[in-house]
């Protein structure tokens, strides 16, 4: 089987349902795929959708990776609103576009680094590890922000958050040249194969000669890296840093991304691609129902409705979104599945 | 008949696990099942315990004909199980987990004291005096074994499966076990006992049962059988492979030795000295902790020595880490392969080049193809059983994971190789072929390390053999000092060290 | 500490004293810091407090009740002359009340409510969430004068009671006008990010904007968010759509001082001055105040010198 055809049929469950819930998102609204060319940048439901996934989609990848080790990092959200907040401070205290990058970007990895020496180095476990940063980092972020929103008059960073590159708007291709960039870095080195060996079983892989420790840190400092980039997104769309509400509750959205995109919590193999899909999945769910009309007490009742039946579909028991029959273009031979339990 | 089976099928795509098997069980016997990995003795007992649901084929308990469709079910109608992993809660204490689901109790509470005599009124005639309000963990496996048993015996009652019980036990635990087995089978239960261990079978078993690819081979009474023949009767080849080999004893002594002095690490194993020797051979016995594995940890970086030196012709080797062991041309495939030695869910390819692209480091991925031809060159040498490279390890028999995991060191091309326990729980073709590698990378200038229990096949392949007690080296055997006898007396008897030592 | 008990007491029985005298001490527990207009209420507390001559003892209780009660019980120790509390729940005060009521310390509720009886607490002072809705669709209905118009409206999270009564007071303040019709409502959570998203969607779902004639956002955060969207839609806030919002902070001044807003409802952070003044009417004769003092719910548009309202409410702590 070649790669591409093995990448084919690992995200095919995600791209399945991502049809599935466009289709019933434009049984609500018909003019779901219209894209019209507005004042030289693409406008259209589907271009918001590439757009509004970016902070969910740039953690999922960074969230991805720690999944991969059998770790979690539920401090992204809270990182997302440090670096936000550093990023316009910097603005405000004219350190310019550069300036205002190179600090809030140091402010995630030195989140990551914080996380991943608590988790490596100290043996925390990973949930409680970043949970100490989910919770005294906003309080960090409202610091530096002094618990105002801290607006800021610039242009060019501005330009992160609303801009467009060839019509495109600057999140979307910010996203999918992290998610290119990241998948050809543990794809095309050994990476990959490394971090899902330790997230698979660390003694054995440690005991293979891994150098497990710097890899575990190295993966929370991307983890970290990615909530900055989604970060300054946040900021420099609304042009100004909201300390309470960025990144409010999205560390639960990008582990929900990964598990939509049949990454298994328990660590091991990993999929970016499908990660990218499942946040895909969720800004189509959200969207939708921004644009379907209900009542706003419906919105919550309407994602979990969704997300249970897409996680119920691809559950192991089921599998029915992952069994070859249900996806004959795809199918080689028409070969059994594994049966369930495995004979010793 | 207690229990029979007639006819019993089990398919697995790909596999007929067992084929029409006809198998009986007396009460009041202890009944050996005995085939290599593969052979069906664990789909056997899973028909029996409803953990599988069989294909066709009746079981018959009294000669009715049962059908369990889960453990809880198969307990309900008499058949108890206890796995060599004990599975019981090892933070619970002992009267709880014996009393577990059945505790006694008033007005919906649990009464701590009548479970207490409950718990002590179910080990009674099991010849182990504890205390029942002990956390279960804090006792030795063993004792751990027997309480599993006592609990499986309390709720089942009529058969009792003991799957591979006495694999992590030492001589004086099997003992102890056995015992209690005997006891059991005076009472009236019927035993059936799964065990590599041929000695054990020998003495435990009334009768014995042979399964080999699915199909039942022969049941005989022990006393009709010797070990030639029952060894014939579960190999399907000839016998040429087995522990009798012995190993040309011609060690290289003037190559590049590594010379480990004093080394240690406070608590685990004391300091001691080590010369490794090119086409060496060199057998580590003793009983469990008695600071074997202890030794191989420090000899690897696993756990770093607090003490002494290690050098090569080269000078100063760095051993703070497995990495720097693995960069100084060490490897060291450990006792317990599941939890320290196998990726599971990872290929046999990505199993196999793990180590060596570790040691090459995440910047320079060993190409794909490169990767494949690796495994498929050592899937072909050592005859792992797979269907291809890309199967996960985690699906392999215990004695293809063995392979699996020694074919990640031989594709580091080490210089010393150390392999903790490397035919433990595996059958015995895949037992030959190792030792038979052994002898072949050893010819070719590789120095190995060999850890093992049993002494028949330390005797065989090592050059010399030290003998491990109480976190010490007590005695070093070479050349003709080297068999069985003189290593048990080593092991067992403090005085007869000092005497062999000198 | 039994100095202060004994203190507490002669404070309690010179009540009237210490109120005629320019000394007065009130107790004040806030809730915390966790928004602009938090933060402002308190400077301006602190500013009315320092213009009247009263010391006032101030207490941040971080969101949690057992503080503020804690506060609360230390206040009656220190026998001050009165008490603001802004509860940050409604239920679990009457112990606490009691207490003051029996060291005879008058305490006035700022902005929230409390479930226990009105005897315990001397007043309330807040403003009327649907009034301000009211405010801000009367403003809509003169603004629009008749021509029909489609308003889009961004809520407040959902459930809670500004959303819910910012809402029924702006359906009441358009009721009579036949022209003017919600035609899509949802929810922005009160904040900047969300006001822009879901200002974007409904611009996509309007024609790219077209066929909406107004914004109503439950709060001033929200429409900031929501003029970004429209900007960026291509389309001139102020003009091509109106933009009428709530809570009059610094930054919509601004948005109105470039002619991006239209129009907002002053949620004013004063709370403490009429409740000062209630005071002081209290301890010079005894005169008992209304049990809820409503502030005023003032209308600011483009004419009442935004940048003016801009320089005074931005160090305010907004």
């Amino acid at each position: 089987m070649t790669a591409a055809r093995k990448l084919l049929r690992r995200i095919a469950p995600q791209l399945i349902t991502l049809v599935a819930v466009i289709l019933l998102v434009s049984l609500y609204y018909p003019d779901f795929y219209k894209v019209v060319l507005v004042n030289d940048r693409l406008v259209g439901i589907p271009i918001d959708v590439l757009k509004r996934c970016a902070p969910v989609a740039l953690l999922a990848i960074g969230m991805t990776l720690v999944i991969a080790t059998r770790g979690i990092d539920l401090s992204v959200g809270t990182v997302m609103a440090i670096c936000g907040a550093a990023a316009a401070w910097s603005i405000d205290q004219g350190y310019g576009l550069w300036g205002a990058l190179a600090i809030a970007g140091a402010a995630g990895l030195v989140c990551g680094v914080w996380n991943g020496i608590l988790v490596a180095v100290l043996g925390i476990q990973p949930i409680v590890a970043t949970l100490i940063l989910m919770v005294a980092g906003r309080g960090i972020a409202q610091l530096i922000t002094n618990g105002t929103i801290l607006t800021f008059d610039s242009d060019a960073f501005s330009y992160l958050g609303s801009g467009t590159l060839i019509g495109v708007p600057v999140p979307t291709v910010i996203w999918i040249l992290t998610g290119i960039a990241v998948g050809l870095l543990v794809r095309r080195t050994a990476l990959g194969l490394l971090i899902e060996a330790i997230g698979v079983n660390l003694r054995a892989s440690t005991l293979a000669g891994i150098n497990s420790k710097v890899l575990l840190i190295a993966v929370y400092v991307a983890s970290g890296l990615c909530a900055a980039m989604a970060g300054i997104i946040a900021t420099a769309d609304i042009r100004g840093a909201d300390a309470n509400n960025a990144g409010l509750w999205l560390e639960l959205d990008a582990i929900l991304a990964v598990v939509i995109g049949g990454n298994s919590p328990l660590g091991g193999r990993f999929s970016i691609v499908a990660s990218l899909l499942g946040a895909l999945i969720i800004q189509t769910i959200n969207t939708g129902i921004l644009l379907a009309g209900f009542p706003s007490e419906f919105n919550l009742v309407i994602k979990a409705v969704l997300v249970i039946v897409i996680l119920v579909l691809q559950s192991p028991r089921l599998m029915l979104l992952q069994d070859p029959v249900h996806l004959p273009f795809l199918r080689k031979r028409a070969a059994p599945t594994p049966p369930a339990e495995v004979r010793k | 008949m207690l229990l029979s089976t007639r006819d019993l099928t089990k398919t697995f795509p790909g596999t007929k696990a067992l084929d029409a098997v006809n198998f009986d069980l007396k009460a009041g016997e202890v009944h050996a099942l005995l085939g290599e990995n593969g052979a069906g003795k664990s789909t056997l007992v899973k028909c029996l315990t409803g953990a599988y649901r069989r294909d066709s084929g009746d079981i018959l308990f009294d000669g009715r004909p049962v059908f369990p469709q889960s453990t809880l079910e198969a307990q309900a109608i008499g058949i108890g199980t206890v796995y060599q992993e004990v599975n019981l809660l090892p933070n619970l204490t002992v009267a709880e987990n014996l009393t577990l689901g059945h505790q006694p109790r008033r007005f919906g509470m649990i009464r701590p004291r009548a479970m207490q005599a409950l718990a002590e009124e179910m080990l009674q005639g099991y010849g182990i005096d504890i205390d029942v309000r002990r956390q279960l963990d804090s006792c030795s496996v063993a004792v751990q074994q027997i309480v599993a048993i006592a609990r499986a015996v309390h709720l089942s009652g009529r058969v009792l499966i003991l799957d591979e019980p006495t694999a992590s036990l030492d001589a004086r635990e099997v003992a102890m076990l056995f015992d209690v087995v005997r006891g059991l089978r005076d009472r009236g239960l019927g035993i059936i006992f799964i065990s590599h261990f041929l000695d054990q079978v020998f003495e435990i078993s009334d009768r014995l049962t042979v399964l080999r690819n699915g199909r039942h081979i022969a049941t005989h009474p022990v006393a009709d059988l010797d070990r030639m023949q029952l060894i014939t009767a579960m190999l399907s080849h000839e016998l040429q492979h087995t522990t009798s080999h012995r190993l040309q004893r011609s060690a290289d002594t003037s190559g590049d030795a590594i010379r480990f002095t004093g080394v240690g690490r406070r608590g685990r194993i004391a300091p001691f000295d080590l010369t490794v020797r090119p086409g060496e051979v060199i057998g580590m016995a003793g009983l469990l902790r008695s600071g074997r594995t202890e030794s191989a940890e420090v000899l690897f970086g696993a756990v770093s020595s607090d003490s002494g030196t290690v050098t090569d012709a080269r000078g100063a080797v760095d051993l703070h880490n497995p990495r720097s062991a693995i960069a100084a041309g060490f490897g060291f495939a450990p006792e317990d392969r599941k939890t320290d030695g196998i990726v599971a869910e990872l290929t046999v390819r990505e199993n196999i080049i793990l180590a060596l692209q570790a040691r090459q480091g995440w910047a320079r991925p060993i190409r794909y193809a490169e990767q494949l031809r690796i495994a498929d060159d050592y899937i072909a040498r050592l005859d792992i059983r797979t269907p291809d490279a890309e199967k996960p390890v985690g699906l392999l028999s215990g004695g293809n994971q063995q392979k699996v995991i020694l074919a990640r060191w031989l594709a580091t091309h080490p210089r010393f190789l150390i392999l903790d326990e490397p035919t433990r729980g595996i059958d015995i073709g895949a037992h030959a072929e190792i030792l038979r590698l052994i002898e072949e990378v050893v010819a070719r200038g590789m120095s190995i390390l060999v850890i093992s229990s049993e002494l028949d096949e330390l005797v065989a392949v090592s050059h010399r053999v030290i003998v491990v007690r109480d976190r010490t080296h007590v005695a070093e055997l070479t050349g003709a000092d080297v068999d069985s006898d003189r290593i048990l007396r080593a092991i067992a008897d403090p005085h007869a060290s000092a005497e062999v030592a000198a | 500490m039994m100095k202060r008990t004994l203190m507490a007491s002669v404070g309690a029985l010179s009540l009237c004293a210490a109120a005629a005298s320019a000394q007065t001490t009130v107790g004040f527990s806030q809730i915390g810091s966790e928004s602009g207009w938090r933060a402002a209420e308190t400077t301006v507390t602190m500013q009315e407090a320092e213009t009247r001559g009263i010391t006032l003892q101030f207490s941040d209780a971080q969101q949690r009740q057992e503080n503020q009660i804690a506060a609360l019980r230390s206040f009656i120790a220190q026998g001050v002359d009165a008490i603001l509390v802004s509860p940050v729940v409604a239920t679990g005060w009457d112990s606490v009340l009691e207490e003051a009521a029996e060291a005879e310390i008058p305490v006035v509720l700022l902005d929230r409510m409390v479930d226990s009886s009105p005897d315990l607490y001397l007043t309330a002072v807040g403003s009327d969430l649907v009034h301000e809705g009211r405010v801000a669709g009367e403003w809509l209905v003169e603004a629009v004068a008749g021509e029909p118009c489609r308003v889009v409206e961004l809520q407040g999270t959902t459930g809670s009671s500004p959303a819910i009564d910012r809402k029924a007071g702006f359906e009441e303040g358009i009721a009579g006008a036949d022209n003017i019709e919600i035609v899509r409502s949802q929810t922005g959570d009160f904040t900047r990010a969300q006001g822009k998203t879901v200002m974007e969607a409904f611009l996509q779902a309007e024609n790219g904007g077209a066929d909406i004639c107004a914004l109503y956002a439950h709060n001033d955060d929200m429409a900031v968010g929501a003029i970004q969207a429209i900007k960026e839609a291509g389309l001139v806030p102020g003009e091509d759509i109106l933009v009428v919002s709530i809570d009059a902070v610094p930054d919509i001044f601004q948005a109105l001082a470039a002619g991006e807003a239209n129009a907002t409802v002053e949620l004013t952070p004063n709370m403490a001055g009429p409740a000062f003044d209630a005071l002081a009417a209290y301890f010079a004769d005894g005169t008992m105040p209304e049990k809820f003092i409503q502030t005023e719910s003032r209308l600011f548009t483009q004419a009442d010198d935004p940048q003016g309202e801009y320089d005074r409410h931005k160090d305010l702590g907004y």
